[in-house]
């Protein structure tokens, strides 16, 4: 087995780290980095645990190698937090219990986060459609649903404040 | 076991004309990393694609389009001309998996994986896809359907692959459908799928057709006698009738645990109506 060296980016972090051909981009996130956030659940792309985003996009962990993503883009769940400052549906989540055990919630909480960067107002169906591959065997599903709703009509107030902020100033730019 | 990112087609066939022992090309991954974890492959040779340029594009060509081997579900829904074009396509495409698996699986991976539930493949059949092999001698491009032999068998050579699909592009007045059976709402494997493509006349006479049975054989079929049924014809109920009649006859299932062969045959006359139907309402526009 010829081992590969690898660098890439990890939470804004650029990263190396050798890997066996055949590890996982999981195995090497957990095993080798410590990066243990992203869960194992079934390790076959069923059950979504282990859930980041490449380049933008979600996949699963366990499906992506550990020696393909040299001079990509991998975001975890280590990084959605801003310091101690939780992101919105981490803060909304607590709000409405949507976690039991919390093996499925990082990779809950990553691919609610990815579909709100694409749709700020995704509709209920469209949420679970969208989560239909994170599986919760706590059964918390309506909990996670409502919560990831509710962080989209925080959010979308929030923009609607900052867009009315940036065309007051504007205005008054105007109005000077 | 060797991890390989060639960074061109010549260099790629030569790597695998050159492997000893098993190679495996790695696109999307969600076959291929599933079957190793679960040891029902070992392989020697891991070969990349995606580093090859062209392997990630969707391209105009000829009125249709060239789609690479390693574009995935997301990316080819999220392509508005394809989806235009051809719907039926796409909707089979993403009809495969969660979004974390849209995200990475790809279509010319699902026609390789040689399944024959896959669900992409009566859709591409349905519309007269060819798949572009690149090799050691020669790069051919051949229908769709000729590629699988059976469950995990394709006709690719030592130092062959498959580097994209070409969806030719659509007559007026067509339109393509893929619909599947599964006992619950998505995230499942077909019981029985159907791919409808049918081109009219401005009267909505079918001038042509193709229709495409999955999981009911041991690879994708394309149904000549169900086209032959719709051309020359309106839809009326009599045609759907026999259309229903000649799917459930060409349908040649197994039992298992998704399906029983009556069922099964039952269902590929079903759906392969409903799909000309629906098929004939996208062609009308």
């Amino acid at each position: 087995m010829s081992n590969v060296h690898v660098t890439t980016t990890i939470n804004g972090d650029e990263t190396e780290y050798v890997c066996r051909p055949d590890e996982s981009l999981l195995d090497v996130l957990r095993d080798r980095l410590g990066i243990s956030g992203s869960k194992e659940g079934c390790g076959t792309g069923d059950c979504g645990a282990c859930s980041v985003t490449l380049d933008g996009r979600l996949v699963c962990a366990c499906l992506v190698m550990g020696a393909e993503v040299a001079g990509h883009k991998i975001e975890t769940i280590e990084g959605m937090a801003d310091g101690e400052d939780l992101h919105p549906l981490q803060q909304k989540f607590l709000e409405h219990a949507a976690l039991q055990c919390g093996i499925c919630t990082p990779g809950f909480l990553i691919a609610a986060k990815s579909l709100l960067e694409r749709n700020l107002d995704p509709t209920e169906t469209e949420v679970r459609y969208w989560l239909a591959g994170n599986l919760c065997r706590c059964t918390g599903y309506d909990k996670i649903v409502r919560a990831v709703l509710d962080t989209a009509k925080d959010m979308r107030k929030a923009a609607r404040k900052t867009s009315a902020k940036k065309s007051a100033k504007k205005g008054a730019r105007h109005a000077a | 076991m060797r991890y390989e990112a060639p960074e061109t087609i010549k260099e790629a066939v030569g790597l695998l004309t050159k492997a000893r022992g098993q190679s495996r090309i790695l696109a999307g991954g969600t076959d291929l990393m599933v079957q190793m974890r679960s040891g029902m492959i070992e392989p020697d040779l891991i070969l990349d694609i995606k580093r090859i340029p062209g392997m990630r594009d969707i391209v105009a060509e000829k009125g249709g389009f060239r789609v690479g081997a390693a574009v995935s579900g997301a990316e080819l829904g999220e392509h508005a001309k394809v989806s235009k074009m051809w719907p039926g396509v796409v909707e089979a495409t993403e009809l495969i998996g969660s979004t974390q698996i849209q995200g990475r699986a790809t279509m010319v991976g699902n026609l390789c994986n040689a399944s024959p539930a896959a669900d992409s493949v009566p859709a591409l059949i349905a519309v007269g896809a060819t798949a572009r092999i690149v090799g050691n001698k020669r790069t051919r491009d051949i229908p769709v359907e000729t590629l699988a032999k059976g469950p995990g068998k394709t006709i690719l050579a030592k130092g062959e692959f498959v580097s994209s699909v070409f969806l030719p592009k659509a007559l007026p007045r067509t339109g393509s459908v893929y619909l599947r059976f599964i006992p619950r709402t998505e995230m499942d494997i077909a019981v029985v799928g159907s791919g409808v493509c049918l081109t009219l006349n401005p009267k909505g006479v079918v001038t042509r057709a193709r229709v495409s049975l999955g999981a009911v054989a041991a690879r994708a079929l394309l149904v000549e006698e169900a086209a032959d049924v719709l051309l020359g014809n309106k839809l009326n109920d009599d045609v759907l009738e026999r259309l229903a009649a000649v799917a459930s006859d060409a349908a040649t299932p197994i039992n298992d645990k998704r399906g029983t062969v009556d069922f099964r045959k039952q269902v590929a006359g079903v759906l392969t109506r409903r799909a000309a139907l629906l098929a004939f309402q996208r062609a009308k526009g």
